[in-house]
């Protein structure tokens, strides 16, 4: 599985770079935009990584299999809804970062459905509030994080129910 | 949420690797949705994204899910590409439902949700995403009608 991820991985990397080098003869200008704009990118999250690597070390450290499916597996019920609520809402940087750091969560007993909460609740980012009041205005924003959270409750039952028919582990 | 047992077993360093060799193991996916993100960019601006819409309620709801479905990058920029569409006169329903695709459904980032999470997980969670980013959007603008 570890090695399916990884060759996956170079997979995906090796053909952005074959694309890149096909396009690069047809659009030079845009695809040096394109190369230095990934770059940027790349740099602008090494914080994040660093950040995530921290967290996925904190996680090995201190929390085990019975933590983890005490708070976030099978029988965590509304806590557990509510500690992913929470996370993701809170979590930051790009969606595809925080992969690894559920991957390793769902391997120590994290419910697939609680993960997908998490994920969805990433919608709602608090420090980019005032961007979308500025655009939007207060009561949009207001109604629109409620119904975002209840997707994602929504969500998650349907993942709870794929589980119970066996569609989902 | 600490785990004494656990601190016994595994050493600082060890536990360090270990986190560090599973991020590596990531990393190729990460760069390689990084610069195809780049990549589309550059390659699709937003009078093509614009040109799409067609002032039908129904149809733009669901083309402005599809185009935040493979929209990528900060959520500000959909709020800005949002807040311009509604100057354009893009409906709020479509306008909507794409700021919540935008974050809620990935299809460049699929590959990467793929590897990591599972065929299945990813490939469900985005189509169930992609319906209740129409369902959200639908909710808000008939409570914001009401309201």
């Amino acid at each position: 599985m570890k090695s399916d991820r990884r060759s996956y991985g170079l997979l995906l990397m090796i053909g952005t770079i074959l694309i890149y080098a096909l396009l690069f003869i047809l659009y030079k200008e845009k695809i040096k935009n394109s190369f230095n704009y990934g770059l940027q990118v790349l740099w602008n999250m090494l914080p994040i990584f660093v950040f995530i690597i921290i967290l996925m070390w904190i996680t090995n450290l201190f929390v085990n299999k019975k933590t983890v499916s005490k708070y976030l597996g099978k029988e965590s019920g509304y806590k557990g809804l509510a500690v992913a609520i929470i996370g993701g809402i809170i979590s930051h940087g790009a969606i595809y970062v925080w992969y690894p750091f559920l991957k390793e969560l769902k391997d120590k007993g994290m419910k697939s459905s609680l993960i997908a909460v998490f994920l969805y609740n990433r919608a709602v980012k608090i420090p980019l509030l005032p961007v979308l009041i500025y655009y939007f205005g207060l009561d949009f924003t207001a109604v629109l994080i409620v119904f975002t959270i209840i997707a994602s409750i929504i969500e998650g039952k349907i993942f709870e129910g794929m589980r119970n028919t066996g569609i989902l582990s | 949420m600490i785990d004494n047992e656990t601190m016994e077993t595994k050493s600082i360093i060890e536990s360090f690797n270990e986190a560090l060799k599973t991020f590596l193991e990531n990393l190729p996916t990460i760069i390689g949705v990084i610069f195809l993100i780049a990549l589309f960019k550059t390659f699709v601006s937003k009078d093509i994204i614009r040109s799409i819409f067609t002032n039908n309620l129904i149809t733009d709801t669901f083309t402005g899910t599809v185009i935040g479905s493979i929209s990528t990058g900060n959520p500000i920029t959909s709020y800005i590409l949002g807040g311009e569409f509604l100057n354009m006169g893009v409906s709020l329903f479509a306008v909507t439902a794409f700021i919540v695709a935008w974050v809620t459904v990935g299809i460049i980032q699929l590959p990467a949700e793929i590897a990591t999470l599972g065929k299945r997980f990813a490939i469900i969670r985005n189509a169930t995403s992609f319906v209740l980013a129409i369902f959200v959007s639908i909710c808000t603008v008939i409570v914001m009608m009401v309201v």
